[in-house]
């Protein structure tokens, strides 16, 4: 206790090495050199102390080391997303686990929103901004409803995405999107993203925290050769949608095992001409 | 019924307290297409008669859908009309987006007739000229208000606005009280008579009227020209039935619909002391 009690009162030198470092003795001792005194103190410690008083700010810019911030306004809240185009389908999937750091904040928050009849988007990133982001778009969307008497298509709906995510270009959607859904035409597109707005529409795609190790094994089975080869071939796979989806189970599968923010449950969207098709699946918890 | 000296400006009281403009609005919405609303106590309904301006061009909008709880149909000037559903509709994208629920009907017609009275007191302004009826369903039930040009309001089991609505009013005035509980399907024969009666002799057709319905489980949509066609041909057939027995009946009936309907303009303008804003 009584050495607990001693180590309390630091003495003035240990006070001021602790909050400024060494810096304010070595500028004292310059003023010893140059015989200047501080007021009459004995003490060089205690001049130290006068002096920090006196020029109080302007000493610690001198003399303390720049700090950062230590709040940020951002989190990721982990996951991964898919999207894959066919003919007349689009397959869209993301898991369900909610993370923070190394911890898990729900094993069941869905990243899939639909956004208009034909069109769904998956958001993996910070779900805060992901939630706000698709607020933003539902609302504009009724508006163009109002206006056109029809709902959005998946084009227009993916350049409205991407000016959305411009518009806050100086303090952006934490937000890694992936939008999917079926042309003016029927066929399946899918549009990816990148956090301030950069698009480009796509026969596949992964987002989120597993897509390194998504985004690799989907080249190897869906990239088309490239399209200097004749016949030009299309960005949309080949594959039945029964298929698609069987790749997208295999897919996440793979990526729960290595992806620690990859998990819990898969949540699956199927659109075709019928409409929309919801089915899940269940993940490694671990 | 032209007050000169006092009705050059609206921020101008006349010496009897009346502000001629805001009542020269209101007059607006009587030149307007007839437009009727009524409610039971779980379905709204609104009609409205299509005016075309020419035989040449379409018949002017005149029901529009706010969200899919509130619908709104106009008389009197429709552009006017449609600026305040635009306003309307951005209210209530603003009020989902913050509170994630439905705008209740009863604030967003008070937020419309704080905005008309504005336009009421500002020298630089004229006051709008468009009657809305406002259907709504909310927590509280299903509404139908009225807000004037003046900035009232006032909620309604059944009215009718615009030209010819005194005939519409009338029927209504019949039958309001078993609006309540009245079934979706006979609200609208009910409003496709109303309307009916607004036409006085024009033979009722699907292009002719526009029917939009609320309800509980229902979104607010306009009815499509094929479902209104297939109702007034049941009720054709109901008055063929009934035809040739009636029509002494009926033809009596409206005449005394016209005379009716005559003496109570008559009975309006001799009423100019009453200000109509005073109701």
């Amino acid at each position: 206790m009584e050495q607990q009690i001693k180590s309390q009162n630091r003495s003035c030198t240990e006070a001021i090495l602790a909050r400024y470092g060494k810096a304010p003795f070595f500028f004292f001792f310059l003023l010893r050199k140059l015989k200047i005194q501080i007021c009459g103190i004995k003490s060089f410690a205690s001049q130290i102390a006068v002096l920090i008083f006196l020029l109080g700010r302007p000493l610690v810019l001198i003399t303390m080391p720049k700090q950062q911030a230590n709040w940020s306004p951002y989190d990721n809240n982990g996951g991964s997303c898919v999207a894959i185009a066919g003919a007349d389908y689009c397959v869209i999937a993301a898991d369900t686990r909610m993370s923070t750091g190394y911890n898990i904040l729900t094993r069941d928050y869905s990243k899939i929103c639909k956004l208009a009849n034909k069109c769904v988007m998956a958001s993996s990133g910070f779900q805060a901004d992901v939630k706000a982001l698709q607020k933003h778009l539902a609302a504009r969307h009724l508006i163009y409803q109002h206006q056109h008497n029809k709902q959005m298509s998946c084009p227009a709906m993916a350049q409205l995405l991407s000016n959305t995510l411009y518009y806050k270009r100086f303090f952006p959607y934490y937000s890694f999107n992936v939008l999917g859904g079926l042309d003016n035409e029927g066929k399946g597109c899918v549009f990816t993203y990148d956090a301030v707005g950069s698009y480009e529409k796509v026969g596949y795609s992964s987002q989120g925290s597993g897509s390194t190790l998504i985004m690799p094994f989907l080249d190897n089975q869906l990239k088309s050769p490239s399209p200097l080869l004749l016949p030009v071939q299309d960005a949309v796979t080949p594959l039945a949608e029964a298929e698609a989806v069987d790749l997208v189970k295999t897919v996440f599968a793979s990526a729960s095992e290595r992806d620690i923010y990859t998990g819990d449950k898969l949540e699956i969207v199927v659109i075709n001409a019928d409409g929309i098709n919801r089915e899940y699946m269940d993940l490694r918890k671990d | 019924m032209f007050r000169n000296q006092y009705d050059t400006d609206v921020t101008t009281w006349s010496p009897a307290g009346r502000l001629f403009q805001v009542e020269y609005a209101m007059e607006a919405v009587k030149q307007g297409s007839a437009a009727i609303g009524l409610r039971s106590k779980t379905h709204v309904v609104l009609g409205c008669v299509n005016k075309a301006n020419s035989e040449l061009s379409s018949h002017q909008k005149k029901i529009f859908k706010v969200d899919d709880h509130i619908g709104v149909a106009i008389a009197g000037l429709t552009a006017d009309g449609r600026v305040l559903s635009r306003y309307m509709r951005n209210e209530c994208i603003n009020y989902n987006f913050t509170y994630e629920s439905p705008l209740p009907v009863g604030r967003l017609v008070v937020q419309l007739a704080d905005k008309a009275q504005v336009c009421t007191q500002r020298s630089w302004k004229r006051p709008y000229g468009v009657g809305l009826l406002v259907a709504g369903l909310d927590e509280s039930g299903a509404h139908l208000y009225y807000n004037c040009p003046s900035g009232n309001y006032f909620e309604y089991q059944a009215f009718a606005i615009g030209s010819r609505s005194q005939a519409a009013k009338t029927y209504l005035e019949r039958r309001f009280e078993n609006f309540t509980d009245s079934s979706r399907d006979d609200l609208v024969k009910d409003a496709i008579t109303a309307i009916r009666e607004t036409l006085q002799g024009e033979t009722l057709k699907s292009s002719i009227c526009t029917i939009a319905v609320v309800g509980v489980g229902e979104p607010f949509h306009i009815l499509d020209q094929g479902t209104v066609q297939q109702i007034i041909d049941t009720f054709e057939i109901a008055a063929e039935q009934e035809g040739p027995a009636a029509e002494p009946d009926a033809a009596t009936g409206q005449d005394t619909a016209v005379e009716q309907g005559a003496a109570a303009d008559q009975g309006g303008s001799t009423d100019e002391g009453v200000a109509p804003m005073d109701i």
